[in-house]
């Protein structure tokens, strides 16, 4: 009887803490859309941002964002697969190996806007590689990589003994096993964590200040020459992205509409992130169907 | 010994300071069943565990002695354990089949160890899943999961697979201790039958089925090998008093 009582009020505290968090969240998304939907059209999300006028958009910034999160994402997958599966199968446990997990650990946890000043006085100035995409997308390497490396241990870690014993008694190398057996069960976990990482990159500002700097140059996007200055595929221009943009106008905004400009940016990173998410978990289960042949 | 004989000598394996296996020394017939029976925690998987070095796994594990296969001591260091893990296949108590479909599960090792042919290799997964008797319950749902088949058709899949890697050796620990009957019964028709081709040592807890399947019965206890001799003597006329406490269930 007692038992039972206490179970339910148990139930009871769990159930109003998740409707709580659940209602802050609502609330907090559905605000953002209501404010910034409406100003969301196909002009706003292709045209130039005006500096004093009414009706810009954020055409330039979106792209920034997006060939940005590539750019990270072309660094982070392979220096992360790798570092993660080396932490995971290959390293002696020990101290030194013990010490490099907290490394990481601390290194996903650090302050962005630390990770941008470190990012201006070694990236920018000792590499001298400017405020640019390629900056930005080094110091955004920087807390991403440490989440990539976890999360690729703990995926593979989590992969059942049996399953690596398996392949390596049918005489399999160590390499393969990993690669081909295990892998494959541990994919979904990593394309999933990438993806929720890829939406933290991509709402991220106070690493990008310093380091993918805060304009852009007036971007030709006919000019798909990577070399060109003004080209937008150049890595070595600096670029503005979204969440720099809506920082940016709502502190030193001049144009009459920067406040619906911020609210419209606002809303559609948000949408962004959200489409991230779905697109992660059905395209890991998608893969996770493909690779294992299961319904 | 001749050439290609498969046996120990003083075979002992330690968990750090502890010694799970005792100076163990005995030869394995060509193409017979030798079964390992003893109480649990006595190294009978250990023992299994370190005829295919599979025991490297364990950080904390070390191997002193010799295991001879095919003119090779295998507890040499500079063994190539990938090359003899394909000669020595390999079964769990639990199945574990590959997270893949039912073909690629038999085909990945086949093909692997140089089977590229799409033609040999369907002819070569149908021939392993037939040896099994798995192929007319699977021959319908080839390309899905592995995953979704019954407890005893995984067993016997792991069985399938890793006789596609054409073996000379068996090792099986326990590998119908989690079956029914129906299956486990299945499962040692299947040994008797694969006995043919290949030379097999099957740890199991059941005094029936050791007595039912294997040529020779090893009694293990606290890591030393008490008894080793032909089962039917094993289990009329046991020389050491402990085996015969043992296999009569006298055993505390
Ligand atoms: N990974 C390990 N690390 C440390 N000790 C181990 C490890 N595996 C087994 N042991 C110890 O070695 C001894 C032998 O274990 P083993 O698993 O070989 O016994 P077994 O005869 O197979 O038992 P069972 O019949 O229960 O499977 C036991 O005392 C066990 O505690
Ligand atoms: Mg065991």
């Amino acid at each position: 009887m007692r038992a039972k009582t206490i179970d339910r009020i148990a139930t009871g505290v769990i159930v109003a803490v998740a409707v709580l968090i659940m209602a802050v969240l609502a609330s907090l998304i559905g605000y953002l859309l209501f404010r910034g939907l409406p100003h969301i059209s196909w002009h706003f999300l292709t045209s130039f941002p005006q500096a004093i006028k009414a009706g810009g958009g954020i055409g330039p910034q979106l792209f920034n964002s997006i060939f940005l999160l590539v750019l990270t994402m072309i660094i982070t997958i392979p220096l992360g697969l790798g570092a993660g599966i080396y932490m995971s199968e290959y390293a002696k446990r020990g101290p030194i190996t013990n010490f490099i997990r907290l490394v990481v650990e601390v290194l996903s946890s650090f302050p962005s806007i630390v990770v941008g000043l470190f990012g201006l006085l070694v990236i920018v100035n000792t590499f001298n590689l400017g405020y640019s995409l390629l900056s930005g997308a080094l110091a955004l390497t920087v807390f991403n990589l440490p989440m990539m490396v976890r999360l690729t241990e703990q995926s593979l870690r989590s992969v059942p003994q049996e399953q690596k014993e398996a392949g390596l008694a049918l005489g399999m190398s160590r390499w393969k096993t990993i690669t081909s057996v295990m892998l494959p069960v541990a994919l979904p976990s990593i394309v999933t964590g990438t993806v929720l990482a890829a939406g933290r990159v991509f709402g991220e500002a106070a690493a990008l200040l310093f380091t993918a700097g805060m304009s852009s140059p007036r971007l030709d996007f006919t000019d798909w020459n990577p070399l060109h200055p003004t080209s937008p595929l150049n890595p070595m221009r600096p670029a503005e992205t979204l969440a720099v943009h809506i920082w940016k106008i709502n502190s030193e905004g001049l144009a009459p509409d920067a406040g619906e400009i911020a609210a419209g940016a606002s809303a559609v990173l948000v949408i962004t992130i959200l489409l991230f998410n779905l697109g992660a978990r059905w395209f890991g289960r998608v893969l996770y169907r493909k690779l294992t042949a299961s319904k | 010994m001749s050439h290609n004989a498969f046996y120990t000598k003083n075979l002992s394996v330690y968990y750090g300071e502890k010694q799970a296996v005792r100076k163990v020394s005995m030869e394995f017939p060509n193409r017979e069943v030798v079964a390992l029976i003893g109480p649990s925690g006595c190294g009978k998987s250990t023992f299994l565990r370190s005829l295919n070095r599979m025991n490297d796994l364990i950080p904390a594990a070390r191997i002193e002695g010799e295991v001879w296969i095919g003119g090779d001591n295998i507890c040499d260091p500079n063994t190539d354990v990938v090359r003899l893990r394909q000669r020595i296949g390999m079964v769990w108590q639990r199945a574990n089949p590959f997270h893949k479909s039912i073909y690629e599960n038999v085909a990945f090792g086949a093909r692997y160890h140089g089977t590229r042919n799409r033609k040999e290799l369907a002819a070569l997964v149908e021939q392993c899943l037939r040896k099994t008797a798995l192929w007319d319950e699977v021959k319908d749902r080839l390309h899905q999961s592995a995953l979704a088949l019954s407890g005893g058709q995984q067993q016997r899949l792991c069985i399938a697979r890793s006789l596609a890697v054409r073996p000379s050796i068996l090792l099986m620990d326990e590998p119908a201790s989690a079956l029914d009957p129906v299956s486990t019964a299945k499962i040692e028709e299947l040994i008797a039958e694969l006995k043919k081709d290949y030379s097999i040592v099957i740890v199991t807890h059941n005094m029936q089925q050791a007595a039912r399947i294997s040529d020779k019965t090893a009694f293990f206890f606290l890591g030393d090998l008490i008894e080793y001799d032909d089962t039917q003597k094993m289990f009329t006329n046991p020389t050491r008093k402990s085996t015969d406490d043992y296999i009569s269930g006298r055993f505390g």
